[in-house]
């Protein structure tokens, strides 16, 4: 009678699984609450299907070797909180001068240093954007149920392959930690997007950074049939250093536009109640339940309350935010920082004066009632 | 429902158990999660458990229908937030009730039963589950014990089935 793709998980195991069935083989890290649990799961798990599990010294070390693995051919993944994603943050710019695709999963935790190492806080989404120094494109995707940490972890990895860049998942305390039922997608469920290697043969030059017609940059794995140069500086076509102001405007289009101008394909996000909603609720990771429990609870009664739960965080799509929310009285932003996501939004409406901010940053995971307590106030009912 | 405790006591390792016994072998929506500081042992732990038929949205306890305390520190802290009518349970040997509580409130001896009939304190978590599940239809025992033997090592299955047992029928000894 048990279904056994049914199971009851932890965010951070339902992470660990996804990666694997996204075709994980590879993964460096150091254990850091809250978490820890991904390193662990698959330190058990990756031995099992003969992939690489290494605990590394520290978290650049962890972040190095990954983008080192993914360029021989592996799927790689590390996974941290604020304070080793600080330190990836060098790093993370290395792997997107390079154009190496990796996924680095931060699940929030209080902050800055080493801040809260136990409890909620969403208050990384703009290191995330802004973190590693120079003019760049990041994608970071989040998720506040585990069918959804499941899928945006797949796509986290698609992603990084279709685009050849590192992706986010950046998780929170509350969604990492918590357990739910989680129904394992079947094999081949869930389309996955392979490694695009190039056709060139061994003994034929090839060319690391030259696109091709579609802009994409077919790989091949280092150490293997070609012998190539990657550098974190600017570089030709071949991959090595060049201060062309050409070569260096034109790579720095390549990285930033190859996302930036795909943000309708890259945007992940789920609608409740916007068709005819008055104020509308923007969330997402964890306190995007308290904002559905209370979108919910208010429907029950007959307002025209909505939520837009956002899954990719960046690139912002402010397109979409701008008209979703053209008809909305009142926007209220829900996330646990000072209005990290607040800033975009207000950037992306047409009227900034109608966003709110409906948020917690005591280290307490938002409840329905803060979030109540403020729709009554900016409706003029008091709390 | 909330079980609260110190950290160690295996509040939260209980709380996974009956939830997972409620999604994998009862068809139940549940959720389960945790507020802990950084200390692997001592400092106030809850484990919070919703078990639903429908979607269940904010993951926390707002107002239990079932609060069990298994250190004064916890019975001081969530008392207040029982809701009306529920059932609190506490361990007589670690809680001293100071206040009537507009609920039903079961004192138990979880911990000193559990020292006299199997003399070892790590199923003490499991008996108190024993005990919940014996006031109160929430999912079946075997489905707990079936989780148990997923999870446990084998040696270690009997001990914990006596203890899910010994709080069965420590809750039926004191049903009114």
């Amino acid at each position: 009678m048990m279904n056994e793709n049914v199971k009851f998980f932890q965010g951070n195991e339902t992470c660990a699984e996804a990666a694997l069935y996204a075709g994980l083989d590879f993964f460096a890290g150091y254990p850091i609450t809250p978490s820890s649990e991904i390193a662990e799961h698959l330190s058990h798990r990756l031995p099992q299907i003969g992939g690489k599990f290494l605990q590394m010294e520290d978290e650049i070390a962890s972040i190095c070797a990954i983008i080192g693995a993914s360029l021989t051919g592996h799927k790689v993944m590390t996974a941290t909180s604020g304070p080793g994603f600080s330190l990836m943050q060098e790093a993370l710019g290395y792997a997107i001068m390079t154009e190496i695709p990796c996924v680095i999963v931060n699940v929030q935790r209080g902050g800055p240093s080493t801040g809260l190492p136990t409890h909620a806080s969403q208050g990384d989404v703009c290191q995330t954007q802004w973190g590693t120094h120079g003019d760049h494109a990041i994608i970071a995707l989040t998720a506040s149920n585990h069918q959804d940490v499941f899928a945006m972890t797949v796509d986290a990895f698609n992603l990084a392959e279709t685009y050849r860049t590192p992706v986010i998942l950046l998780f929170d305390e509350v969604v990492g930690h918590m357990r739910e039922r989680l129904i394992l997608p079947k094999k081949g469920e869930v389309p996955l997007v392979k490694r695009l290697r190039t056709s060139v043969e061994g003994g034929v030059d090839y060319h690391p950074y030259l696109p091709r017609e579609d802009g994409r940059l077919p790989m091949s794995d280092f150490g293997g049939v070609h012998r190539y140069n990657v550098t974190g500086l600017f570089h030709d076509m071949w991959g090595f250093p060049s201060d062309n102001p050409r070569i260096v405007q034109d790579l720095l289009h390549q990285l930033v536009d190859k996302i930036n101008n795909n943000v309708h394909q890259i945007a992940r996000l789920k609608e409740y109640y916007l068709e005819d909603a008055t104020t509308i609720l923007i969330s997402y990771g964890s306190s995007a339940r308290s904002a559905l429990h209370v979108v919910e609870n208010h429907r029950l009664r007959g307002d025209r309350l909505g939520l837009l739960e956002l899954q990719t965080l960046w690139p912002f799509p402010y397109g979409l935010i701008r008209e979703k929310c053209v008809n909305a009285k009142y926007i209220v932003v829900v996330e646990m920082n000072m209005g990290q996501i607040l800033r975009e939004v207000k950037m992306a409406v047409d009227q900034p004066e109608k966003v709110f901010l409906a948020n917690r940053i005591d280290g307490v995971f938002i409840t329905p009632m803060d979030i109540r307590n403020l729709l009554g106030l900016i409706q003029g009912k008091g709390v | 429902m909330l079980l609260s405790g110190s950290g160690g006591q295996g509040v939260i390792t209980a709380g996974i158990i009956l939830a997972g016994a409620a999604v994998l072998h009862e068809n139940l929506i549940a959720v389960q999660s945790q507020t802990y500081g950084p200390r692997a042992r001592g400092g106030a732990t809850r484990s919070d458990v919703i078990i639903s038929d429908s979607d269940i949205y904010y993951p926390k306890v707002i107002q239990p229908n079932v609060l069990v305390c298994l250190t004064q520190e916890a019975y001081n802290t969530f008392y207040p937030i029982i809701r009306p009518g529920g059932l609190l349970v506490i361990d007589t040997g670690f809680v001293e009730p100071k206040k009537s509580v507009d609920a039903r409130q079961k004192a138990l001896p979880i911990y000193q039963s559990v020292m006299q009939e199997i003399g070892r304190p790590i199923v003490f978590n499991i008996c108190m589950l024993g005990v919940v599940l014996g006031l109160i239809d929430l999912v079946k025992p075997k489905s707990v014990m079936k989780i148990l033997e997923t999870q446990i090592p084998r040696t270690f299955l009997e001990i914990n089935r006596k203890a899910l047992h010994l709080g069965m029928k420590l809750a039926a000894g004191n049903q009114n």
